[in-house]
């Protein structure tokens, strides 16, 4: 998807020629410490902690915490979460989970990975991966596909026994995002992403009253709290872009040339009907 | 968090904020964060079993460093329970309760100070202490939350804490409660489980100094940590009459075993995005499912979300998308769309049913409904095969009109 990159960069060199154009899909977290590894988890969909891709997020809880993360995902593209628990000394045997949803809080599926893990009383560590879908740009109302947009991780012991809860854990989540690239680009796409508080946040960026909320008339600023900040550096994709123009084209003109051959060749070597 | 709290700081001296979402108005400015520190003072805290030292000592020091590392715009209080009455009459013992700082501003010098004089004394009332402490926050929008730390079961009964806690969560305050067990013993385990699991909250059994410091700082950063705060509806059991909802994030409590109702208003070209998810806060049996319907006034269902699982769970949460085609006609009126949550979670034996359990569900209405006209974007190509069969395809037709040129110009030579 370099092709896309460069244009995607070219384009907002022309547009806007101040935004220094990063070429990599990372992600904004916030303003401040963008880099910066975030070391608390969430508690709820609500207060995830927004993570980018290739970011090893780090977290402190207790045993029967549930600990949400979220990442952005855009079509194409195929994320794959990694989390690790590190557990007491003693326990009597735990499960260990995570599950990863879209922006409308459906669990999504994986394709691979250890999702769940039964760990046995004496091991202190467990690794858990997720291998999602790929991300299609559109998909009709009635399926489960996953589509660009926020994605939630939560991390959470499953079986637990209660002399267990409430001891301290250490947790760390990585997300990591290939592309797949034109073979995976569908038609349609999505008016907006799927990110929770998507109207409103549009509502009062437009300040029109897009998404149906009265009062759009007030000024939102850019930190009042939100329900999820999802976001791209670069923006989401538009769906216009795809490799397959260059394959059709490419097609194209070598179907072009292959005619001029065959054409050529009810023509004999020299000149016709000399 | 440190970026949450950041971003919160250059907010508070941007000046005041008027959120314009549904989900949080009404409110003279930023929403204000309050946490409510309730520490026991019983007797039992006198024991020297944490890293050496009373227990009475750890929680001191913990709340010293707590205090230096509150964050700014956090409006924190302190609550003691057992700090008074050192007697015998169970009845007095049970009333011990008092605010030793109020929620507001921190002043750091004067709240140690008060911490300071605290001195292990008398019963552990922890269910008088949380329905005082859910009195001491002030009006207005931001996270609410207790910090309970105890070294043992409440010694007040008939009135159940957990009971306390449910009945507080039922008010819709958004309150949440933390609890910290000092003591690994099963009975306040158990206690201060069910008070957290009621509230949305958490439970950490604290063996160590440090870990005590570091897990209430912890909690009192994660109040400082922005969130949106939900609007409370209340659904209905048909669509008929159930509330109409905007964008936003609402809550409501969904009885076992009932339908909640509520309605949507649609314009053609818009989108319908809703996610529901119900919370189970008390003790439920393992396997559970939750289902979101749109319906046409007419009772036609158009798509609907679904959802189970099976193991110990925070919640259960689905979603789903409705898109309306655009109209032709200038101004056709609006759909009605009819959303209807029902969650299969069964209480487990000698559970309350009442209140239901919570539900957050989230709606967003966006303009320009998404459509396809193919499998493939555009309907263009990709990979070797295509090439190939344009490759040949070309061949052929170039082919055909060379040997559709001879033949013209065989026929033309002839005449």
């Amino acid at each position: 998807m370099r092709v896309r990159r460069v244009l995607t960069a070219a384009l907002l060199l022309a547009g806007l020629a101040a935004a220094p154009a990063a070429a990599d899909a990372s992600p904004s977290p916030d303003e401040e410490g963008a880099s910066a590894a975030p070391t608390e988890a969430g508690t709820s969909f609500r207060s995830a902690t927004e993570i980018g891709p290739g970011v090893k997020a780090t977290a402190q809880g207790s045993t029967g915490d549930y600990l949400y993360w979220s990442f952005p995902a855009d079509a194409t593209q195929r994320a794959t979460v990694r989390a690790s628990v590190r557990l007491p000394e003693e326990h009597a045997g735990e499960t260990w989970q995570i599950d990863v949803y879209d922006g409308l809080r459906r669990r999504q599926a994986c394709r691979y990975g250890a999702q769940t893990r039964a760990v046995p009383a004496g091991t202190t560590s467990v690794e858990l991966a997720c291998a999602l879908r790929t991300v299609r740009g559109w998909a009709e109302p009635w399926a489960n596909d996953p589509l660009p947009g926020t994605y939630y991780v939560r991390l959470s012991a499953v079986g637990l026994p209660v002399s267990d809860v409430g001891r301290a854990i250490a947790a760390e989540v990585q997300v990591e995002v290939t592309d797949a690239g034109g073979s995976a680009a569908v038609d349609g796409s999505l008016a907006e992403p799927l990110i929770p508080g998507v109207a409103m946040r549009t509502a009062a960026e437009g300040g029109e009253d897009g998404a149906g909320t009265e009062d759009g008339d007030g000024g939102l600023l850019d930190d009042a709290p939100v329900l999820a900040g999802t976001d791209l550096e670069d923006g989401w994709s538009s769906g216009w872009w795809t490799d397959r123009w260059l394959w059709t084209a490419a097609g194209g003109v070598l179907a072009a040339l292959a005619g001029v051959w065959g054409y050529t060749l009810t023509r004999g070597r020299g000149r016709p009907g000399a | 968090m440190a970026v949450g709290a950041l971003a919160l700081l250059a907010a508070l001296a941007a000046g005041p904020a008027f959120p314009t979402s549904a989900a949080a108005d009404e409110t003279d400015g930023r929403p204000t964060p309050q946490v409510e520190l309730v520490l026991d003072v019983s007797g039992s805290m006198r024991e020297r079993d944490v890293d050496g030292g009373s227990r009475m000592a750890a929680a001191k020091q913990a709340f010293n460093e707590v205090l230096d590392a509150t964050p700014e715009e956090v409006r924190l209080g302190i609550r003691t329970l057992g700090a008074n009455y050192p007697g015998d009459d169970r009845k007095e013992g049970c009333k011990d309760t008092e605010q030793l700082y109020p929620i507001g501003p921190l002043d750091r010098v004067e709240a140690k100070t008060a911490v300071a004089t605290l001195t292990p004394t008398g019963w552990t009332p922890i269910g008088p202490a949380l329905q005082a402490a859910a009195r001491d926050f002030q009006e207005g929008e931001g996270t609410r939350r207790i910090v309970l730390i105890t070294d043992g079961e409440d010694t007040c009964a008939p009135l159940d804490p957990c009971e306390v806690a449910r009945e507080i969560a039922a008010r819709g305050i958004g309150l949440t409660i933390d609890t910290l067990g000092l003591v690994p013993d099963a009975k306040t385990r158990d206690q201060l489980l069910c008070i957290a699991e009621a509230t949305g909250g958490t439970y950490t059994s604290v063996q160590h100094k440090e870990e005590l410091a570091d897990r209430v700082g912890q909690l009192v950063e994660r109040a400082a940590d922005p969130t949106v705060t939900p609007v409370a509806v209340e659904g209905t059991g048909a669509c008929e009459g159930a509330p109409v909802l905007k964008s936003g994030l609402y809550t409501d409590r969904a009885d076992f075993g009932k339908a909640r109702w509520y309605r949507v208003d649609l314009e053609p070209g818009q989108e319908l995005r809703a996610a529901v998810s119900v919370a189970a806060d008390r003790e439920v049996t393992p396997g559970y499912g939750v289902l979101l319907r749109a319906v046409t006034v007419h009772g036609r269902e158009m798509v609907r979300g679904e959802a189970s699982g099976h193991g110990r769970t925070d919640l259960v949460s689905t979603g789903l998308r409705l898109p309306k085609a655009q109209s032709d006609e200038d101004d056709a009126p609006a759909e009605v769309v009819c959303l209807a949550v029902t969650h299969s979670f069964s209480p487990a034996a000698g559970v309350k049913t009442t209140p239901g359990l919570p539900v957050e569900l989230t709606v967003d209405v966006v303009d320009g409904p998404s459509d396809a006209d193919d499998v493939a974007a555009f309907g263009l190509g990709r990979g070797w095969w295509l090439l190939g069969a344009l490759v040949v395809t070309g061949f052929l037709a170039g082919l055909v009109w060379g040997w559709i040129s001879r033949w013209r110009v065989a026929v033309w030579r002839t005449n």
